[in-house]
């Protein structure tokens, strides 16, 4: 592409405000390369989909929110979310973060969890290490440019044999269209340690077109296990774009769980890279489409280690005009030997007018795996319909239960008790309006 | 007395996709009453089962279901169901995700008003005190609707929806296919120990050895969409002796099968959903 490309924000901007956050000499020079970088790359190219059709060059400006004392400041809605625990507790409000508490426990086993901006000054050097390694900052304009413009964020850190019990939670809220909401997530779990991390994406009365642009990167190490688990909400005004990608070393492992329940078009793309041997990925996603709608959700695993496993379960309920590409992807690269991948993706249509796309890949360059794909893409069955309703159940309630149904299988099958409360409500709110 | 229930068919004619399949129905089942119905492959049996639930590819062109009076072929198919109608289906749906309980439990508050459904653990009792009753392993509660259940293990769960749900006319088609010698025991003791002047049965069976538990009061033979023959118990011990030739010769029926006509092949007629895995 030769047309010139216009960036939500320029150079000088960037500077000014890399500086007046004190940022290390490392940070403030990547934010430029990646803005020059910005200028010069197109979109990704997606499946069936093109970005240049979509509204996504509205990132607004950094506005430095309040910090608040207690969550007791936060819209009452919100507040919920996060009650059932006291510590480990971090919240972003538009462009950064307003609220952070880690249990002293934590602190004394070395774990950090802290806004991203912080542990960038604190801990430069460790995150230099990691920061957008992951995914890479030239890998297409979005990147680039979150590269340039994210702030706020999360930096969790858990050292060598900790295991962290409970959740850490994060909540990251947008309340003002004209504000930069695009925060960096990187999560490094040293050897043989273990966490879950949980976080709610969400707005409150947005008006206006903005960008979420956000990329999570998470390193497990050698025989660490990490549990990440996000939903996202954002208002139909907002375009979620979302990276999120794993590097998975030897017998180490990475749980995926990720409802997009979002009003607004929505392109999320999440990759294990499992590099060690007997590496595993686990992921599920749920999505529900409404309205006009337009969703790409990609979920990736590459496999190099030997032994590897991994297994993805998308599925999708799509009413409305909403369209939904669904892409999965296993990818076994040659002397990943007895490498293991399965993919399931399964579209459930409630309106003729929606549209679903499910695209099973399998890229194999190795003799010695066993992978397996399904797909699906089909209406709510009549006779299905019909059993329910001749045992006196109404065609509303037959319908709910089917399509709960559904969903069910990977709902069911998540860990975390309040996570998967917290999807079914976001479901409930979403398929009965 | 007053609780026993009367369930009339006359004249009942019904098309699937313009095919008139039933060509003239009438039947007369009381509280108390167990009819059995026989009759060769693609005669109508199950066509006459799903006319009266209400299966919306069944167009009935003529006559009436009445049950105490009332018509149910102007009701959808969950009034059907709530006015007292429960039919064991042929081919019951399998349903990924709902789980037996879950499911039976919003069929029982179906019936219910608002804000006097069951309570969880008095549902939970009956259900399982009914699978008790059928034999069943206690997973089948959490077990999702049919998905993976054998075919004798579907038709166990129909009379389990059967016990749970207290109809007053049950028609069951073809429960008995696909049991073992066992299960056939107990799914007849589970139809027995619902036999009452509150409850008419209509039993659709290909053979005697189901009736040799469920006596019926009642035989009919269909053919050509018609009911062509009534008589006693007798009427189905004859028939498993000596097939329906007999019959054919005596009201010279040369093709006993309904809809045939230009027709090359055959269609499942509950045919099961596919699995949402
Ligand atoms: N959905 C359908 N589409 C097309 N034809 C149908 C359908 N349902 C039934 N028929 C036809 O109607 C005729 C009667 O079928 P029905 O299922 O009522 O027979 P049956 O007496 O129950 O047979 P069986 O003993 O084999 O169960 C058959 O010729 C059948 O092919
Ligand atoms: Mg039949």
């Amino acid at each position: 592409m030769t047309t010139q490309i216009i960036l939500p924000i320029d150079q000088s901007e960037v500077q000014a405000l890399s500086k007046s956050k004190n940022e290390p000499e490392w940070l403030s020079s990547l934010r430029l390369e990646a803005l020059t970088l910005a200028g010069q790359l197109d979109y990704p190219k997606l499946e069936k989909t093109n970005l240049n059709r979509w509204s996504i060059d509205s990132y607004g400006k950094y506005k430095s929110s309040d910090s608040i004392k207690s969550l007791a400041d936060l819209p009452q809605k919100f507040q919920t979310s996060l009650q059932d625990q006291k510590d480990n507790l971090l919240v972003q409000r538009n462009s950064n973060v307003v609220f952070q508490t880690l249990s002293d426990e934590l602190t004394k086993q070395g774990v950090i969890f802290t806004d991203l901006e912080t542990a960038a000054k604190e801990h430069s050097e460790l995150v230099q290490k990691y920061f957008m390694q992951a995914v890479k900052k030239d890998e297409n304009q979005l990147t680039a440019i979150h590269t340039s413009l994210w702030s706020g964020g999360v930096f969790l850190y858990v050292p060598k044999n900790v295991q962290v019990e409970i959740p850490l939670q994060v909540l990251f809220l947008n309340e003002d269209d004209t504000s930069i909401f695009s925060p960096h997530v990187l999560i490094v779990a040293e050897s043989n340690s273990s966490v879950s991390y949980v976080d709610h994406v969400t707005s409150e009365g947005v008006a206006n077109d903005l960008v979420h642009n956000s990329i999570v990167e998470v390193f497990v190490k050698p025989g660490a296990k990490v549990q990440f688990s996000t939903l996202h909400n954002l208002n139909g005004k907002i375009t979620d774009l979302s990276y999120r990608r794993a590097v998975v070393e030897n017998d180490g492992s990475i749980e995926w769980i990720i409802g997009e329940m979002n009003d607004g078009n929505c392109m999320s793309d999440t990759s294990s890279i499992l590099k060690g041997n007997g590496s595993t990925s686990d992921a599920k996603i749920v999505c529900i489409g409404t309205n006009d709608q337009k969703l790409n959700i990609t979920t990736n695993a590459t496999h190099f280690g030997k032994s590897s496993d991994s297994d993805m379960i998308t599925r999708a309920v799509m009413n409305d005009n909403s369209t939904a590409i669904i892409n999965g992807v296993t990818k076994i690269e040659h002397g990943a030997k007895n490498a293991n991948g399965e993919q399931t993706e399964k579209v459930l249509m409630l309106s003729p007018t929606a549209r679903g796309d499910a695209n099973p890949m399998l890229l194999i360059d190795e003799d010695e795996v066993t992978a397996g794909h399904a797909a699906s893409v089909g209406q709510v069955d009549k006779n299905q319909i019909y059993y329910l309703m001749s045992r006196g159940i109404s065609k509303e309630t037959a319908e709910r239960l089917i399509i709960y149904g559904f969903l069910a299988p990977v709902v069911s099958q998540i860990p975390i008790k309040q996570v998967a409360d917290q999807l079914q409500a976001l479901i409930e709110g979403k398929l009965e309006r | 007395m007053s609780n026993s229930p009367k369930f009339v068919i006359d004249g009942l004619k019904a098309t699937i996709e313009n095919k008139e399949i039933l060509k003239g129905i009438n039947l007369e089942i009381k509280g108390g009453e167990v009819h059995a119905i026989m009759g060769p492959n693609g005669t109508g049996k199950s066509t006459l089962a799903s006319a009266i639930m209400g299966h919306p590819k069944y167009e009935v062109t003529e006559g009436t279901a009445t049950l105490n009076g009332v018509d149910l072929l102007e009701m959808e198919v969950d009034e059907r169901a709530r006015a007292g109608v429960f039919l064991a289906m042929q081919y019951p749906s399998e349903i990924t995700g709902v789980t037996n309980a879950d499911f039976l439990r919003s069929a029982i508050n179906a019936k219910r008003e608002e804000g006097d459904e069951i309570s969880l653990i008095k549902f939970i009792r009956k259900m399982e005190g009914k699978m008790g009753e059928l034999e069943m392993n206690p997973e089948f509660m959490h077990r999702y609707l049919n998905e993976g259940f054998s075919g004798g293990e579907k038709k166990r769960n129909e009379i389990l929806q059967m016990a749970m749900l207290d109809p007053s006319v049950v028609i069951l088609d073809e429960v008995d296919s696909g049991l073992d010698i066992d299960a056939l025991k107990i799914v007849a003791d589970g139809v027995n120990n619902m036999r009452s002047e509150e409850r008419g049965f209509l039993i659709i069976t290909h053979y005697q050895r189901l009736l040799d538990y469920i006596t019926p009061d009642f035989v009919h033979v269909m053919m050509q969409g018609r009911i062509v023959k009534s008589g006693g118990p007798e009427l189905a011990e004859r028939l498993e002796s000596e097939g329906y030739d007999w019959i054919k010769e005596e009201l010279g029926i040369e093709d006993e099968t309904v809809g045939q006509e230009e027709e090359e092949f055959k269609m499942p007629m509950n045919t099961v959903a596919p699995e949402f895995k």
